[in-house]
C-alpha cells in the first residue's frame, strides 16, 4: 500500500489513494477522541475508513511510561478500505514513550509529528532514551516536524482562564487541528462535538475549539519544511445512502434491539463487567426506551442464569462477556442446551488464557465456542467479520436462538467491538420479522412437544393457564417432559438434539466466495475479524493475476452444507486465524481435507503484507 | 367469564412419585406448601418453582405449577431473571444449606441485597444429602461424614444471621413437620414484597438425624423454642415463666424466670419484627443453654429491586419519546452521500 501511495504522489502531486495516520500519547492525553474526531471527519470527507483504537490495559500509567502509551490508528482513502493498514504513513507522537513505541510501523519518508515540549530530560530517560532522538540524526529516515504543541497551546488558551494543568490538556486538539488541516477535513463536526460535550463548560468548549482553530491555522500559515503540504485523499465512490460511524459494540447493541423487535420479544441483557466486553452493557443501559431490561449481575455465572431464568419467563435472555467470563458460564450454558431454551451469548475475545492481554484482541475462543461444555451437546456458533457485520450477525444469532430454542454463541472481538466504521443505515423495514409463537393450548400439550421441522422445543410461558410444567437439567422422557433415567430414553434425547442443531445448517445461506472464483487454485478461509486483511491480500493477488479466492465463515456451526464440496474444489486451502490453528482443525475434521494453517497471536490484528506474502508463498509451492 | 374454579391443595400436586427418603422431613414441607397455594390468592399459572440442586431442589417436580429445577446454587439468578422478564410472576425458591449457602452463597448474598421479590426456602438439614453425607457449612463442629470421618473442624454458618448480614429485610425461621407454624410463616413471608428469606429446620433422618429434634419434640420444645410474635413479651417455656431479657450491661440477652428475684413481665423485652439489632441477637441464640427463636425475626420493608427498575424505565420511557429503532439508528451524527 504504502509503495502504491509514494508512486502517487510524485505522480498525481499530492493526491494520494490512501493514508495511515496513527495518534499516539500518554493515555491520559486524549489520543482515543482525538482519532475519533479525525474518523468522524474524514467520514463527512467522504472517504472510505478503518480504524483501530489500540490502549494499554492500565486506565492511568505514569505519564511518559512506554506501558501507559495510547494509540488509535485510522487508514482512509479513496478505494473500499477493510482494515486499520499495515504500515505508518503519519506518526502523531505527543511524548519521547509515543515515538518510541510507535515508530517501527513508519514507512520510511513517513511523516512524524511531535511535541517538542514533551522531549524533557525526565520524559526521554522514562521512553529509554539515551540521547534526544529529535537532534542526534536517528529520526533522518522520516520527515520530521517538531513543534512546541503544548506552550503554544497554553498561550492559545489563554484566555480562557483555564488551570495550567486543563490548558495543557487541549493540546490533542490543536494537534487534530493540525492534522485536519494536513488532510483538507472539515472542523465543523469536531466543533460541534465540543460544544455539545462541554455543553455545562463552555469555557472548556472555547478553549479546545480554539486550539483546534490554532492548529489548523498554524498549518496553514507557518512555513513549513518542503514536502509536508496538504494531501488530498479524494472520496471513495461508496454506496449512495445515509451513513453513521459505528463501532461493533454500539451495532452489536443496535442488532440485539433489532433481533428482539423482528422476534416480537423483549430483551433481558444480563452481564458482568469485563473488558472488551461491558461496552455493550453499557450501550445498552442507555436504551431503556426500547424492549430492553439490562441487569448488572454479582458475576459472570449469575449474569448468564439471569438471562436463561428471563427466557423461561419468555423474554429473550442474552449475555455477554469475554474468554475467561465465558468460561464461568459453561455449565449454565449447557443448561440451556439441556433445557432447549433460546439464549444469546456474546463472547468479545482478548488475548488469553486466563486475564492474558485484555485490551488485546484474538480469536482463540473458537475451540471454547464449539466444544466447551461438558455432555455430548452443541450449540450454534455465528462470528462478526467487521464492525458494521455486528449488527446482521446479532439479528441472525437471535433469529436462531429463539427458532431453535437453544444457546447461541455470537463471536466478536476486541478489534471488531472497539473500531468504528462508516456505516450505511440499514432501514428496519426491509428486514424479514421473525416471531415467536409461544404455546397456549392445554389440548395434548407436553413440555417436550417439538415442531416437526426445526425440532425446536415448545415454548411456553409462565402465566399461561393449563400449561404449567416443570423443566430442569435432569435428563427427560422424550414424550412426557417428566424425569427420565431411561437408557433408550437418553440415546434418543441426545440425537434429538443433535440432529436439532445439525439441521440449522439447512436455515443458513450456502457458503460463496466472497471474493474471487468457487473453484481454483487457492482458497483463502478466513472467520470473524480477520475479514479485512484477508479481503485485501487476496485482492492484491488477484489484481496480480493469482488464482486465490476469498472464503469468510459466518456460521462455525453448524458449517453451511455446502461447505465441503466448495473446499474440494480448490488445489490448496489455507487458514489465516489469530490463534494456533482452531478453525483449521475444524476443516480438517469435518471434511477431511489438507487445510494449512497460517496464525498470528501476538495480540494485533493481520498485516495485509503478511497474509499476502503466505499466498504468494503457497501459490510458488503450487508451481 | 366463568367464576375462577377453587382449587384444593391436590390441585397443586403433580403425577410424580416423590423420590425422598422415607421419612425425610421434606415431605412434611411439601405438603404445608401444596395446602398453603390455594388460600394465597395467586393465579396457579402465575406462581413459579425455582431451584437449585440437591434434596430439596427436587421440590418443584412435585408442584402442579410452573417449576424450573436448575443448576447447583444459581437459583436465586435464575429467578431473578425470571422476575426480570415478568416481574407479576410469584416465584418460590427452593435451596438447600449446601445449595445456597456453599456453592450459591454469593447469589444468595446478592439477591438478598437487592431484594427481589421472591419467597426464599431454605431448608437447613446440615448435610448434603444428595451427595450421600458429607458434612455443609451449618454442620455443627465434629460433625462426622464421610469427607470428616475425623469431624469436621470448620465453624458453621448461621443462615439467619448471613440474611440479616446480606441485607434481607425479611427473616424468618420455622420447622419441618409443624405445618401449622410453617404456614403461618410461609404465608407471611409471602405476603412481604422482596427477598422474604425463610430457615426451615428440616430433619435428613438417613444422614444427619434428630439434629432438631429438641426443638420438634413436644415434650422438650417448650423450653427449646423461643416462639416469636410481633408485639408480645418473648416468654417461653413448660410454664410460660420464662422471658428474655436485655442486659444493658453486657449488651446481650439473658434468660429470666418471672417471678424470681422480682422479674415481672415488664423486664421481658418485647418482639420487635423491624428491629435489626434485636434480630441479630435473636439469631444467634443457641441450644442447649438459650431457646432457638422461630417464627418472623425481622421483617422491614423497603424498596425492591424489580419494581424499582421497572418504574426506572417507566420515567425513561415519558421522558425519551417513542422508541423507534429506525430513529436511533438515524440519531447523532449521519452523513449522505448521493
Ligand atoms: S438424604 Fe436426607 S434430605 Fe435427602 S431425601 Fe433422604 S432424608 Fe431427605
Amino acid at each position: 500500500m504504502s509503495a502504491v501511495k509514494k508512486a502517487d504522489r510524485q505522480g498525481l502531486n499530492n493526491i494520494v489513494s490512501g493514508v495511515v495516520v496513527r495518534f499516539a500519547g500518554d493515555s491520559g492525553d486524549g489520543m482515543q477522541l482525538t482519532g475519533n474526531n479525525f474518523t468522524e471527519a474524514t467520514a463527512v470527507y467522504g472517504n472510505d475508513l478503518a480504524t483501530f483504537p489500540d490502549f494499554p490495559a492500565e486506565i492511568r500509567a505514569p505519564a511518559g511510561a512506554t506501558f501507559g502509551v495510547s494509540a488509535f490508528q485510522i487508514y482512509f482513502g479513496s478505494e473500499d478500505v477493510t482494515t486499520a493498514g499495515d504500515d505508518v504513513d503519519v506518526l502523531v507522537a505527543m511524548n519521547p514513550a509515543a515515538l518510541i513505541t510507535n515508530l517501527h510501523g513508519l514507512v520510511p519518508g513517513g511523516l512524524i509529528i511531535v511535541d517538542s515540549d514533551a522531549f524533557s530530560e525526565k520524559n526521554l530517560a522514562r521512553a529509554g532514551y539515551k540521547q534526544n532522538p529529535l537532534e542526534d540524526g536517528s529520526l533522518d529516515a522520516y520527515r520530521l516536524l517538531s513543534i512546541g504543541i503544548t506552550k503554544r497551546v497554553i498561550e492559545t488558551v489563554k484566555p480562557f482562564g483555564l488551570s495550567h494543568k486543563f490548558a495543557a490538556r487541549c493540546k490533542n486538539m490543536w494537534t487534530l487541528g493540525l492534522t485536519m488541516w494536513l488532510f483538507d477535513r472539515s472542523r465543523d463536526t469536531a466543533i460541534e462535538g465540543l460544544k455539545t460535550k462541554f455543553a455545562n463548560k463552555p469555557e472548556l468548549a472555547d478553549a479546545n475549539i480554539a486550539a483546534i482553530n490554532a492548529g489548523h491555522a498554524y498549518g496553514e500559515t507557518t512555513e513549513l519544511p518542503t514536502g509536508i503540504e496538504v494531501y488530498k485523499v479524494p472520496p471513495a465512490s461508496v454506496k449512495p445512502g445515509l451513513y453513521r460511524n459505528t463501532t461493533g459494540t454500539e451495532a452489536l447493541s443496535f442488532g440485539i434491539i433489532a433481533g428482539g423487535q423482528l422476534a416480537r420479544l423483549p430483551i433481558v441483557f444480563a452481564s458482568y463487567p469485563i473488558t472488551p466486553a461491558s461496552g455493550l452493557l453499557h450501550s445498552l443501559s442507555g436504551k431503556k426506551h426500547f424492549d430492553v431490561v439490562t441487569f448488572q449481575a454479582e458475576d459472570e455465572i449469575a449474569a448468564v442464569c439471569a438471562a436463561i431464568g428471563a427466557s423461561f419467563a419468555g423474554s429473550l435472555g442474552v449475555t455477554s462477556s469475554s474468554g475467561p467470563g465465558i468460561s464461568l458460564k459453561a455449565e449454565a450454558i449447557s443448561l440451556a442446551c439441556a433445557t432447549e431454551l433460546p439464549l444469546l451469548v456474546v463472547n468479545t475475545q482478548r488475548g488469553g488464557p486466563s486475564t492474558g492481554l485484555p485490551t488485546k484482541t484474538e480469536q482463540s475462543d473458537l475451540y471454547q465456542s464449539v466444544f466447551g461444555r461438558h455432555g455430548d451437546t452443541s450449540l450454534p456458533v455465528i462470528a462478526a467479520k467487521d464492525s458494521v457485520d455486528c449488527f446482521d450477525v446479532a439479528i441472525e444469532a437471535i433469529r436462531i436462538a429463539t427458532k431453535y430454542r437453544t444457546p447461541v454463541i455470537l463471536l466478536s472481538d476486541g478489534y471488531i467491538a472497539n473500531a468504528s466504521e462508516p456505516w450505511h443505515i440499514p432501514d428496519m423495514n426491509t428486514y424479514e420479522p421473525f416471531p415467536v409463537e409461544f404455546a397456549d393450548d392445554p389440548e395434548g400439550f407436553s413440555p417436550v412437544n417439538r415442531n416437526p421441522e426445526s425440532l425446536a422445543r415448545v415454548w411456553a410461558k409462565p402465566g399461561t393457564p393449563g400449561l404449567e410444567h416443570r423443566i430442569g437439567g435432569i435428563e427427560k422422557d422424550s414424550v412426557t417432559g417428566n424425569i427420565s433415567y431411561d437408557s433408550d430414553n437418553h440415546q434418543k434425547m441426545t440425537d434429538i438434539r443433535k440432529s436439532k442443531i445439525d439441521g440449522i445448517a439447512n436455515d443458513i445461506p450456502l457458503q460463496d466466495a466472497a471474493l474471487g472464483n468457487e473453484r481454483g487454485d487457492l482458497a483463502v478461509v478466513g472467520w470473524g475479524s480477520t475479514y479485512g486483511a484477508i479481503h485485501q491480500s487476496v485482492k492484491r493477488c488477484r489484481q496480480d493475476g493469482l488464482d486465490v479466492s476469498h472464503i469468510h465463515i459466518r456460521h462455525l456451526w453448524p458449517m453451511p452444507s455446502n461447505l465441503g464440496t466448495l473446499l474440494a474444489g480448490y488445489q490448496r486451502v489455507i487458514v489465516p486465524e489469530m490463534n494456533t490453528g482452531q478453525l483449521v482443525k475444524i476443516l480438517r475434521a469435518e471434511y477431511l481435507i489438507e487445510a494449512r494453517s497460517f496464525t498470528k497471536i501476538s495480540g494485533h490484528p493481520f498485516r495485509i503484507k503478511e497474509v499476502e506474502s503466505e499466498i504468494r508463498a503457497v501459490l510458488e509451492g503450487l508451481k | 367469564m366463568n367464576a375462577p374454579v377453587k382449587l384444593n391443595f391436590k390441585d397443586y400436586a403433580t403425577d410424580q412419585e416423590v423420590r425422598w427418603c422415607p421419612g425425610c422431613g421434606d415431605y412434611a414441607i411439601l405438603k404445608t406448601v401444596q395446602k398453603l397455594m390455594p388460600g394465597l390468592g395467586t393465579a396457579k399459572e402465575n406462581t413459579v418453582f425455582v431451584s437449585g440442586i440437591g434434596c430439596s431442589s427436587r421440590f418443584p417436580y412435585y408442584m402442579n405449577t410452573y417449576g424450573f429445577h436448575t443448576i447447583h446454587g444459581r437459583a436465586p439468578a435464575i429467578a431473578t431473571g425470571v422476575k426480570l422478564a415478568n416481574p407479576e410472576l410469584d416465584v418460590w425458591l427452593i435451596t438447600g444449606d449446601g445449595d445456597g449457602l456453599s456453592i450459591g452463597g454469593n447469589h444468595m448474598l446478592h439477591v438478598l441485597r437487592r431484594n427481589i421479590d421472591l419467597n426464599i426456602l431454605l431448608f437447613n438439614n446440615e448435610i448434603y444429602g444428595l451427595t450421600k453425607g458429607q458434612y455443609s457449612p451449618t454442620s455443627k463442629v465434629g460433625t462426622r461424614s464421610p469427607s470428616t470421618p475425623d469431624g469436621s473442624v470448620d465453624l458453621p454458618l448461621n443462615p439467619c444471621t448471613f440474611a440479616i448480614g446480606a441485607g434481607a429485610k425479611f427473616v424468618a425461621r420455622s420447622i419441618d413437620t409443624d405445618m401449622k407454624h410453617l404456614t403461618s410463616v410461609l404465608t407471611r413471608a409471602h405476603q412481604y414484597s422482596g427477598a422474604s428469606f425463610v430457615e426451615i429446620f428440616q430433619n435428613c433422618p438417613v444422614y444427619n438425624d434428630e439434629i432438631f429434634e429438641d426443638i420438634k419434640n413436644k415434650k422438650t420444645a417448650p423450653d427449646a423454642r423461643l416462639e416469636l410474635a410481633h408485639g408480645l413479651p418473648m416468654i417461653f417455656g413448660k410454664s410460660r415463666d420464662k422471658g428474655i431479657r436485655l442486659n444493658t450491661q453486657a449488651l446481650k440477652l439473658e434468660i429470666v424466670t418471672l417471678g424470681e428475684d422480682g422479674v415481672t413481665e415488664a423486664d421481658v423485652l418485647v418482639h420487635d419484627e423491624s428491629n435489626r439489632v434485636m434480630a441479630q441477637m435473636l439469631v444467634e441464640l443457641k441450644g442447649p443453654e438459650y431457646p432457638v427463636a422461630v417464627g418472623i425475626i425481622y421483617n422491614a420493608p423497603t424498596s425492591a429491586y424489580i419494581s424499582d427498575v421497572y418504574s426506572q424505565r417507566l420515567t425513561v420511557r415519558e421522558t425519551s419519546g417513542p422508541a423507534d429503532l429506525n430513529t436511533l439508528l438515524r440519531s447523532g451524527h449521519t452523513w449522505a452521500v448521493d
